[in-house]
C-alpha cells in the first residue's frame, strides 16, 4: 500500500508555477526565480543560502515550495550581495544546492 | 501597518460603491459565500451565491486591517438580508489578508486575482496585470485560473497607484480626470526620464517651470508610468488574452499607453467590475473549500 | 597656474580652484533650471573668491551627472575618478569612499595613488540618496537640521520598513499619527537611509580607512549610523561636499 502511493505520487505530474521574487526599481531587475514545477520542496536551499532569505511553506494551491521570506522580497539586490559582488566570482550556494534545478537569479 | 491611508489628498480619492444583483434570491443558493480583499488603499467585498456574484462593494481601507474588512464585509451585505452568520465560509486575500478574523483562511492575492479574472474574463485569459494601490503584478493563467507564473513589485512607487497620486497632487488635478487630461494634448510628448516618483517630481516641475502645460507633463508622466509597468510586464511575457484588474484599470491615460506600447493588443473587458478581481477569486475559492469540506 | 574643477550635481553645483597645491577658492550655487548659466556664475563666484584674474585658469574639468552641460569645460571625468582623485590629495590612507549625494550614491574602492579599483552605484532610486533625507524631514514636517539634531535625542527604535522614498513617506506620516516621537522618528529615517547606502558599498571590498563624502556627509546623524552599520570609523574630509570638485581640479592641473 505505501509502495503504490509512493509510485502514484511520482506519476502525478504537479502543475506547478514560476514565481519571481523581487523588485524591479530604477536601477534594475532583481529577482530570484523558483520554479515550483521542479521544486519539490526539500528545504536544501534553506540551510544552504547563508543569508538566510529562504523558507519552504506550503503554496495556495497546498503543495510545499521554496519561497523568498517576505521581508526580504524588497532588499534582494542587497541581500544577495555577498554572494554576487559586482566584480568577482559568483558563488550562488542556493541554486548550487537545488538538487532540482529549480532556483534562478534574474541578475 | 496603515501604510498610505493618511497620505490620502482630496485629489486622491477611491470612491466607494456598493452593487447586488436583483435577480438573484440568496435563500435559495446551496453555497454562500464571502471574499474579502483588503488592499493597501480600498478593499473590497463580494458575496457568491452558487457560482453567481450576488452583491459586492469596494470601500477605503482604514487604519487597521479587521476594521476595514469587517467595514467591507458590511457594505457588501449593505440591505440584502444577509447575516455574517448566513456565510459559513470566508477567505481572505489582499495585503492585509492575515489579519482578517472572520476569514476562515488567507489565500495570496495572485492566486485571487487570476481566478476572479478567469471567471470574469473567462477562461481564453492568460496574462493579467494588476495594478493596484501601492504594487504592481503580472500574471499568467491557465484555463482553469491557476497561476503558472507571477511577477510582482511592490518595492518602489513608480507603476503604482501611489506614484500616480503624487503627480496629481503635485499639479493639483484630481485623480480621476487624470487619465482624460492626458490624452487631451496635440502631440506626445517624450516621457519623463527619471523612474524614480522622487526625481520624477522635480523633472515634472522642471517641465512646468519650462512652460509645459499640466497636461503635457500628465501626459509624459503617464507614457513613464506605461513604459515601466510594460517592461516588468516584459520579464513575464505578454500571452493572449490579456486583461488588467485593480483601480488604475479604470486610468485610460495609463491603459491606453500599456496597451499601445504592447503593440495594440486589446484588454478583456472585466464586467461587472475590474477592481472586484481578488475578492471575488477569494469568494470562488471560499466555495470550493466549502464544497470540500461538506464532503 | 590654476585649474578649475566643476562638479555639475543634481541639486548644486561645486567648483574648486586649485593653484600650487592649494585650493584658492570654492563656490556653491543651486544646479536650478539653467544648469549651464549656473555653471558660469558658480565659476565666476569661484574665482572671485580665489581673488585671481580669470585668465590664470588654464584649465577646466568638469564632473558630476551633469558634466555633459558645461560646453566650456576642457574635459570631464566621471564623478568616481573624481571622488577617489579628491580624497586621495587629502586622505591618501583612504581605500574606500562613500559619497552620498542629492540623488545618488556610490561606493569606490581604490588604491593608494587614488586609482579606482571598484565601484558600485544607485543614481535611479531615491532611497539612499539625500533626497530621501529631504522628502522625510518634509513629511516629519521640520528642516534637515532640526532633524539631524532630534536625531540624536531618540530614545527607542522605530520601525520604517519601505524602501521607496514615496512609501516611507506614507509610513513618516503613519508614525506621527500613532504618536511616535519625532526623535525617534528622525533616528529610524537616518537609520533606513544609512542601511540602504551600507548595503550598496558591501557590494565592493570594504577595505580601511573609509571615507564619507558628498552633501550628505555634512549629516552628522548619518555618519553617526553609518558608522554602526558597517561597524568602523569613518573619514569626514573638510568639506566633504567639495571633494569631487577637487578631484576634477586635480585632474586639470595633472
Amino acid at each position: 500500500m505505501f509502495m503504490f502511493s509512493w509510485l502514484l505520487k511520482k506519476l502525478v505530474v504537479k502543475l506547478g508555477y514560476i514565481a519571481n521574487y523581487g523588485y524591479t526599481d530604477g536601477s534594475g531587475d532583481y529577482y530570484l526565480i523558483v520554479d515550483t514545477d521542479k521544486c519539490d520542496g526539500c528545504g536544501k536551499c534553506v540551510e544552504a543560502c547563508p543569508q538566510g532569505i529562504l523558507e519552504v511553506i506550503a503554496d495556495d494551491y497546498d503543495d510545499l515550495v521554496a519561497i523568498v521570506k517576505e521581508e526580504h522580497r524588497k532588499n534582494l539586490k542587497y541581500v544577495c550581495a555577498p554572494c554576487k559582488p559586482v566584480s568577482g566570482p559568483r558563488d550562488l550556494k542556493c541554486q548550487t544546492a537545488c538538487p532540482t534545478d529549480a532556483i534562478s537569479h534574474s541578475w | 501597518m496603515e501604510k498610505g491611508k493618511e497620505m490620502t489628498t482630496e485629489y486622491f480619492r477611491w470612491t466607494e460603491y456598493t452593487w447586488k444583483d436583483p435577480d438573484i434570491d440568496w435563500r435559495k443558493a446551496d453555497t454562500l459565500v464571502a471574499g474579502i480583499d483588503v488592499g493597501s488603499v480600498s478593499s473590497q467585498a463580494v458575496i457568491l451565491a452558487d457560482s453567481q456574484i450576488y452583491s459586492y462593494c469596494s470601500t477605503r481601507t482604514g487604519s487597521n486591517s479587521p476594521a476595514s474588512a469587517q467595514n467591507a464585509l458590511v457594505k457588501a451585505l449593505g440591505d440584502t438580508d444577509i447575516k455574517q452568520d448566513d456565510l459559513p465560509f470566508m477567505v481572505g486575500t489582499g495585503y492585509g489578508r492575515v489579519n482578517i478574523p472572520m476569514a476562515k483562511k488567507a489565500i495570496t492575492e495572485i492566486a485571487c486575482h487570476a481566478r476572479g479574472a478567469n471567471y470574469m474574463g473567462g477562461p481564453s485569459i492568460r496574462t493579467i496585470l494588476d495594478m493596484g494601490g501601492q504594487d504592481l503584478k503580472g500574471i499568467h493563467c491557465d484555463e482553469r485560473g491557476k497561476v503558472t507564473q507571477f511577477l510582482m513589485n511592490d518595492k518602489c512607487a513608480a507603476g503604482t497607484g501611489r506614484g500616480m497620486e503624487v503627480m496629481a497632487e503635485l499639479l493639483q488635478i484630481p485623480i480621476i480626470d487624470v487619465g482624460e487630461m492626458s490624452l487631451d494634448i496635440t502631440e506626445e510628448p517624450p516621457p519623463v526620464s527619471s523612474t524614480c516618483v522622487i526625481f520624477a517630481k522635480s523633472e515634472a516641475i522642471g517641465l512646468l517651470r519650462s512652460g509645459w502645460t499640466k497636461n503635457m507633463v500628465l501626459a509624459a508622466y503617464c507614457s513613464a508610468m506605461a513604459h515601466r509597468v510594460v517592461g516588468l510586464l516584459k520579464r513575464i511575457g505578454v500571452e493572449k488574452d490579456f486583461t488588467i484588474t485593480g483601480g488604475i484599470s479604470k486610468n485610460i491615460g495609463i491603459t491606453n499607453r500599456i496597451l499601445k506600447e504592447l503593440g495594440g493588443i486589446e484588454a478583456i473587458p472585466l464586467e461587472p467590475d475590474p477592481q472586484i478581481a481578488g475578492a471575488l477569486g477569494a469568494s470562488l475559492f471560499a466555495r470550493d473549500l466549502l464544497l470540500k469540506s461538506r464532503k | 597656474m590654476s585649474t578649475a574643477g566643476i562638479d555639475m550635481g543634481a541639486q548644486s553645483i561645486k567648483v574648486v580652484i586649485l593653484g600650487d597645491s592649494k585650493v584658492l577658492g570654492r563656490s556653491l550655487i543651486p544646479t536650478g533650471f539653467e544648469p549651464l548659466e549656473a555653471a558660469h556664475k558658480a565659476l565666476d563666484e569661484a574665482i572671485k573668491e580665489a581673488g585671481i584674474p580669470r585668465d590664470d585658469v588654464k584649465r577646466i574639468v568638469a564632473t558630476g551627472a551633469g558634466r555633459k552641460t558645461v560646453t566650456f569645460a576642457d574635459s570631464s571625468i566621471t564623478e568616481v575618478t573624481a571622488d577617489a582623485k579628491g580624497v586621495n590629495w587629502s586622505n591618501s590612507s583612504v581605500r574606500t569612499v562613500i559619497d552620498i549625494g542629492a540623488e545618488e550614491a556610490r561606493g569606490i574602492s581604490c588604491d593608494a595613488q587614488g586609482k579606482v579599483l571598484d565601484f558600485a552605484k544607485n543614481d535611479k532610486c531615491a532611497a539612499g540618496s539625500g533626497a530621501f533625507v529631504e522628502s522625510m524631514a518634509r513629511a516629519l514636517e521640520i528642516n534637515v537640521p532640526e532633524m539631524i539634531e532630534l536625531s540624536f535625542k531618540s530614545t527607542q527604535d522605530a520601525p520604517i520598513n519601505a524602501t521607496c522614498a514615496v512609501f516611507a513617506e506614507s509610513e513618516v506620516v503613519s508614525l506621527i499619527h500613532s504618536k511616535i516621537e519625532k526623535a525617534d522618528i528622525a533616528h529610524a529615517i537616518h537609520d533606513a537611509i544609512a542601511s540602504r547606502v551600507s548595503s550598496m558599498v558591501r557590494r565592493i571590498p570594504i577595505e580601511n580607512d573609509i571615507a564619507l563624502i558628498g552633501g550628505v556627509a555634512n549629516n552628522a546623524a548619518i555618519v553617526d549610523v553609518m558608522k554602526k552599520h558597517l561597524g568602523v570609523e569613518l573619514v569626514v574630509p573638510e568639506n566633504p561636499e567639495f571633494v569631487s570638485a577637487l578631484g576634477a581640479a586635480l585632474s586639470a592641473a595633472a
